[in-house]
């Protein structure tokens, strides 16, 4: 290797890393501060600056204040509850749809396809308009299995990696159960469904982030916030007069994050992968 | 066997409890029993309101009470208000910001796609805030853009006098690209780790042989990994375009569309649900529906003539 070639190669690797971490920082940055701020006492945060790294990292005063507050007890366990249902009901629903989709072949299979593809490009918040005035008929506002239906409906990617996952099953496998007669839902619930572990846990990964974090169609359908709030409209507590005491704000922000931190570390190839071949296909 | 003659006959003579218990039948039930569900929800909670919305548009009504039909009168008002169709304004600053979010991920990912001492370290860093629900998303920005708190802070480390910088979410001539910078923030981990994606699922023996070839760094990037994520990225594109116009997070979270930030769907969120005008704001969303459409269309248009073009 020439002079030349290794005084580039150098170069490259410098501006390489400097840039991730200089990226890295950014990412980093707004949340690390919330963190520093959170364990400060109301002193602290009053007189130091809010770079300054606070004086105790046991100081928990701030996190048992903010989940008092907020009632996040109640939120943690309402958005439990809302999780678990629509994990399993999309889960039921979107798989039974893209099975029948890709396996059986009849006027329509595309129409329907279509249907959803062009649902998805719909902005939910525009749709929110027409569609709160359809929960108040029915009942909705206020009800927590009422926003959990909303919640379970149209989900393009999930479809899409389902399907994606149904076309890699050979047909033979559904052809030799029916030779030994077994009926289609035999077939869909012993034999594919097994076999669709891996997608599912993918996209119950992605559906499951997204519902903990879903905030606006929380914020219209469950007003009652003493009641049925959520853990991300939980946080609703801190607008108004406690909007200026970041130390407690930071804290119920931190708390609020936590399980998407922990699912994320705990997933993160699964993150990545449902991501790309949800994105690929749509 | 029975020839498809005798079958269809016997399929006509078939009662119809017979009929069910044959393939066929079951067949068509399983359909129905799995179809039914994800078909009745998306009727109700996607066409039938997205028709609703385009009759509501043409009355003048709250979500309660008596509603008074008035003809075209919404959508020349969408037109004529100010704060209406001027919020589309907006959209160019996050159309900015999509272009700075898709050369910073891009630039990311074909980093992170070579060996990288920590790379999967750095990738989840970036794609971190991705994962972070819109309410606290809205309190860490608050906060970060204090005056004299996070931002302002660390660029006074890097020599910046507090006096000579401004309020970032109040001053009107930087507001708006303080939010974006929130929403470049908040995806562009996304958009890397989806080009990663793309860029890995090139084989591995191109590279060797381009490197045997004598390719430098450069020529690797133009000729495998662009072609390589074209798709992805056209797609990302022109859901960057889309996005834009409709527009609503940052704002609606951390500045409520205070001074000058209302986006138009701020504006819409605003008229529907606070004002209770239903019927304007269903026509605002029923304009710029049909303005993402034609540009979708166009943009696809507009990528199958020139990469058409290209292969030729």
């Amino acid at each position: 290797m020439t002079f030349m070639e290794k005084s580039g190669k150098i170069v490259l690797n410098v501006i390489k890393y400097l840039s991730l971490i200089f990226f890295s920082f950014w990412a980093l940055l707004p949340v690390v501060s919330c963190v520093i701020t959170a364990f400060k006492t109301d002193r602290e945060y009053q007189e130091t600056n809010v770079m300054v790294l606070p004086k105790s990292w046991l100081n928990f005063d701030n996190f048992v204040n903010a989940f008092n507050k907020a009632g996040m007890g109640r939120a943690f366990i309402n958005s439990t509850i809302i999780l678990v249902c629509v994990l399993l009901f999309s889960t039921v629903i979107g798989t039974q749809l893209a099975y029948v989709l890709n396996r059986f072949k009849f006027p329509g299979n595309t129409l329907i396809r279509n249907m959803f593809l062009f649902a998805s490009m719909l902005p939910g918040v525009a749709m929110q308009i027409p569609v709160f005035e359809i929960m108040y008929k029915l009942h909705f506002i206020n009800f927590l299995p009422g926003y959990i239906t909303v919640m379970c409906g149209t989900d393009v990617i999930a479809i899409y990696i389902y399907i994606q996952f149904f076309e890699n099953i050979d047909i033979s496998l559904d052809e030799s159960a029916i030779m030994d007669g077994a009926s289609y839902f035999t077939i869909f619930y012993r034999i594919l469904l097994p076999l669709l572990k891996p997608a599912i846990v993918t996209s119950c990964i992605l559906k499951g982030v997204g519902t903990y974090n879903e905030y606006y169609m929380a914020n219209l359908y469950l007003q009652d916030k003493t009641r049925f709030a959520t853990v991300a409209t939980s946080l609703y507590t801190f607008v108004g007069p406690l909007g200026s005491k970041y130390n407690l704000i930071c804290a119920g922000v931190i708390i609020s994050l936590l399980p998407a931190l922990i699912v994320f570390i705990a997933c993160q190839k699964q993150i990545y992968s449902g991501l790309t071949s949800g994105a690929v296909k749509g | 066997m029975s020839t498809p003659a005798n079958a269809a006959v016997r399929k006509n003579k078939r009662s119809f409890p017979e009929w069910l218990r044959s393939r066929d039948g079951q067949k068509v039930l399983v359909m129905m029993a799995f179809l039914i569900i994800p078909m009745v929800l998306l009727m109700v909670f996607t066409y039938i309101p997205f028709a609703e919305m385009v009759r509501y548009s043409f009355y003048n009504m709250k979500y309660v009470g008596a509603r008074k039909f008035v003809g075209m009168k919404n959508y020349i008002k969408v037109f004529s208000r100010k704060d209406c169709f001027g919020a589309l304004k907006l959209s160019l600053y996050y159309m900015g910001g999509s272009v700075v979010q898709l050369s910073l991920a891009l630039y990311l990912a074909t980093i992170l796609s070579f060996k990288v001492k920590g790379g999967s370290l750095f990738k989840g860093f970036m794609f971190f805030p991705f994962l972070i629900n819109g309410i606290a998303i809205g309190f860490i920005f608050k906060f970060f853009y204090t005056r004299g708190f996070v931002f302002d802070t660390v660029l006074q480390w890097c020599g910046f006098s507090l006096d000579n910088l401004p309020y970032w979410l109040k001053d009107r001539s930087i507001n708006n690209i303080s939010l974006v910078g929130t929403s470049v923030w908040r995806y562009f981990g996304q958009n890397m780790v989806l080009f990663i994606g793309a860029i890995m699922s090139v084989d591995n023996e191109l590279y060797e042989a381009a490197m045997l070839d004598g390719a430098n760094r450069f020529q690797q990037f133009k000729y495998i990994i662009l072609p390589s994520i074209k798709t992805i990225f056209v797609l990302n594109v022109i859901l960057s375009i889309s996005g834009s116009l409709s527009a609503f997070e940052p704002p609606y979270v951390i500045t409520d569309g205070a001074n000058g930030t209302g986006t138009y769907f701020v504006i819409m969120h605003q008229i529907a649900h606070t004002q209770q005008k239903v019927g304007l704001a269903s026509a605002m969303a029923v304009v710029l529906l049909l303005i993402i459409f034609t540009v979708t269309i166009l943009q696809k248009l507009f990528f199958k003539y020139v990469f058409k073009d290209s292969v030729e």
